[in-house]
């Protein structure tokens, strides 16, 4: 059904051009969380005894904590019995086997956010493993990326094909303990990516998942396990969007990173979930708990992120740097405007000798909206030489719009150095009228200007993410002068 | 081309200039001379649209219509093109697309198809050829960690590229050694032509060594106090601001 979305004007006029919804039969779990709807959740996914162990404990510790006030987001109080903890394209039970039996209302969905999903599609080199609400409901390129012993499915068949893997790492890195949202996902979490590099191997291609919500009031939990083995190196791209609706909704996504010796993992992500109208209505709900791990001597995590949607952001993309050598890195540009509420930022956790931190954060603020900067750099006692670099520059477009900086600094080690640099800035008049004597119009200057301002950042993207980044970013902040 | 009629204009509410009238016809070369402070830069910043310089009186045609009705991006495509006393840097943003982005609005604007990154960069080159410049610039960010000199040279680029119909240039050789002050004289030159007028804003008399004004205006306390041709900026050479000023006063 083409005619879902109400406003197609607001979407000319440079509104959210996602926003549109999906009419599929869905099966979904009546609202509302208690033991008995974790063991259905379970049982519909056919999980072994342990895994229903694991979900039951997180659930019971989740009882018994409260929801974080420390960011500076404020948003209604969440009401976790008005959620329906699952939701599934009811085309699953006979989980489709190729792009065939996939509904072509999913595939249409699909085809207006442009992501490369037939064939064709195919030759930008791209496997996608698309998540619609909780089921992933393709995973292409499944062939060539078995021939090269690379693992990239969703989690659930991973739970099925892989258990000692799952085993193994599940919660290794998050555990349920970690903090209330971790708790919740761990306890309900639907499905998620799989991803597993064997040794010395080159994932051949960028490996990439696109989360879309879509059934109305669903929380939606992913769960996210990448692992890359001794020398290996994969490059993973992680994108999302959600359908315009008046009621917020809850994503409490939980990723776990783990780099062996040698091993390399670059993660990027570009977030465009709706964020809400210009009044604060609406909009998602994004908690998200992310977190690598160097576990081997010389091992290197990335994270890049470009976040311009959703109505809240709690994200914290941290490394874990145990290994000797190892590296981690966190390139992030964040755009708030609307009433739209970012606090996110990284954490370092430096355990090992010699390792390395780099921070770059690039937040940019418009209209009402509020971004924070929240980083926590840590040396242990054990981090011999251990660096860091962090820079973390603020955008101001207009006055009314907030920018804050909150970084935390723990030096264990007298060796261990920390470099901390932070600006803050508006869009300057004169870069303005410069630009706009050559021409340019005064939305196209602005665009330039911010692009060039989060260039470190884009220059860790994928090419043709990349490309979308900017994109996004100019239709993000279309109209913010003026 | 332009005429500038009883041109009043205020900045931060303080009046700066007071009823400036000028004639610029197509093909002429203009000096626009005057102190530190007299109301130079106000005039070329309000020709360009810069919205802090409010005019309070006076008007302004370019090729007939009222200039003063449109934005800066406007006045552009029209082909008014100021060259910045100060340029400023644009971190982050690579000067060839910086360039390409502004000749691509400006024949968009002017009905004109837009070019392709080849053709951009045989524009380009050739333009560098004919102004008989070098091609360093292009990879760096606009005018950050530019020198003096080469962000003046590369004002004169962007004009070259831009092929303005008037070339308004805010002291482009203030501060320049005779090497660079040289290579802008010349790229200017070689953009004089028949249907091109220029205004050549300069606190010294030493760039009209090098080119030719067909007219040299003297400005002072935001009034043209004197009309001549090239002798008369000879003479204020020899004698000095107070000369003429003097000469008001008295
Ligand atoms: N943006 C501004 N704000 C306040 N005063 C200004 C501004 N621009 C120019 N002025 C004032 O206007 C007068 C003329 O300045 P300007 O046009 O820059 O002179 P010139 O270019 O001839 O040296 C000076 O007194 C200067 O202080
Ligand atoms: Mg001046």
């Amino acid at each position: 059904m083409n005619s879902a979305n109400p406003s197609v004007e607001t979407l000319v006029e440079g509104g959210y051009t996602e926003g549109f919804i999906t009419e599929i039969e869905t099966e979904t779990l009546p609202p509302g969380l208690d033991e008995d709807v974790v063991r259905r959740i379970s049982a519909i996914k056919q999980e072994p005894e342990y895994l229903l162990e694991k979900r039951l404990k997180a659930y019971r510790h989740w009882l018994t904590m409260e929801e974080p006030t420390w960011a500076t987001v404020r948003h209604p109080q969440i009401d976790y019995q008005a959620i329906s903890y699952f939701s599934a394209p009811k085309s699953r039970k006979d989980s489709p086997q190729s792009l065939d039996e996939i509904d072509p209302e999913i595939l249409e969905t699909y085809n207006k956010l442009g992501i490369p999903l037939e064939e064709q599609k195919q030759l930008a080199g791209v496997a996608v493993d698309a998540v619609f609400d909780s089921v992933s409901v393709a995973t292409t390129f499944k062939k060539e990326l078995a021939e090269a012993g690379v693992i990239f499915c969703s989690i659930s068949e991973a739970i099925q094909q892989h258990p000692e893997l799952i085993k193994q790492y599940l919660g290794s890195v998050v555990p349920h303990t970690d903090n209330f949202f971790a708790a919740l996902n761990t306890a309900v979490f639907t499905d998620g990516t799989f991803v597993y590099v064997p040794e010395g191997v080159r994932c051949p291609m960028e490996l990439s998942t696109y989360f879309r919500i879509n059934a109305a009031n669903t929380g939606q939990f992913e769960r996210t396990l990448i692992i890359a083995d001794k020398g290996s190196y994969v490059s993973y791209l992680e994108g999302c969007t959600a359908p315009m609706r008046d009621e917020n909704q809850l994503h409490a996504a939980v990723v776990e990173l783990i780099a062996l010796e040698d091993a390399q993992i670059k993660y990027s992500t570009v977030q465009n979930w709706y964020p809400g109208d210009a009044e604060g209505r609406g909009g998602i709900y994004n908690f998200v708990t992310k977190r690598g791990l160097c576990k081997g001597d010389r091992s290197r995590i990335s994270w890049t992120q470009v976040e311009t949607g959703s109505a809240i952001t709690w994200k914290y993309p941290s490394c874990i740097l145990r290994g000797d050598d190892s590296i981690g890195e966190f390139y992030s540009v964040a755009v708030t405007r609307g009433h739209q509420q970012a606090d996110t930022g990284t954490k370092m956790l430096h355990v090992g000798r010699n390792t390395r931190s780099t921070i770059v954060s690039k937040g940019i603020s418009a209209d009402f909206g509020s971004n924070a900067y929240r980083g926590r750099v840590r040396m242990n006692r054990g981090a011999e030489n251990a660096r860091n670099h962090t820079q973390c520059d603020s955008l101001l477009i207009g006055d009314r719009c907030a920018a804050h900086t909150f970084p935390y600094i723990e030096v264990l080690n007298p060796t261990a150095k920390i470099e901390h640099e932070a600006t803050t800035s508006k869009i300057d008049a004169d870069q303005l009228f410069y630009c706009r004597q050559r021409g340019l119009s005064e939305e196209n200057a602005v665009s330039m200007i911010v692009n060039g301002f989060c260039k470190e950042v884009f220059n860790e993207l994928p090419m043709e993410f990349a490309v979308e980044a900017r994109k996004l970013l100019q239709i993000s902040l279309e109209g913010a002068v003026g | 081309m332009l005429t500038v009629k009883n041109l009043h204009v205020s900045v931060a509410g303080k009046p700066i200039l007071h009823g400036i009238n000028l004639d610029v016809k197509a093909g002429e070369v203009h000096a626009l001379m005057g102190p530190n402070g007299s109301g130079k830069s106000t005039l070329a910043n309000t020709l360009a649209g810069h919205e802090d310089y409010l005019v309070t009186d006076g008007e302004v045609l370019f090729e007939g219509e009222n200039l003063l009705a449109y934005s800066p991006e406007e006045r552009a495509q029209k082909g008014i093109f100021l060259a910045f006393q100060y340029p400023v840097e644009i971190p982050g943003v690579n000067n060839m697309y910086f360039l390409k982005m502004a000749v691509n609005a400006i024949r968009k604007a002017q009905g004109k198809e837009e070019l392709d990154a080849l053709d951009f960069m045989k524009h380009i080159k050739a333009t560098l050829t004919k102004l008989d410049m070098e091609d360093s610039l292009q990879k760096r960010d606009v005018n950050v960690g530019f020198s003096g000199g080469e962000k003046k040279r590369s004002e004169i680029l962007q004009m070259a590229l831009l092929e303005p119909k008037l070339g308004i240039l805010d002291e482009t050789d203030s501060g320049l050694d005779i090497d660079a002050l040289r290579a802008v004289a010349t790229g200017v030159n070689k953009l004089r032509n028949a249907e091109r007028a220029m205004i050549i804003v300069t606190h010294y008399q030493r760039l009209l060594d090098y080119i030719e004004p067909d007219f040299v205006h003297v400005i002072s306390n935001g009034k043209i106090i004197r009309t001549g041709n090239k002798t008369l900026a000879l003479e204020l050479e020899e004698k000095g601001y107070g000369w003429i000023t003097g000469e008001e006063a008295a």
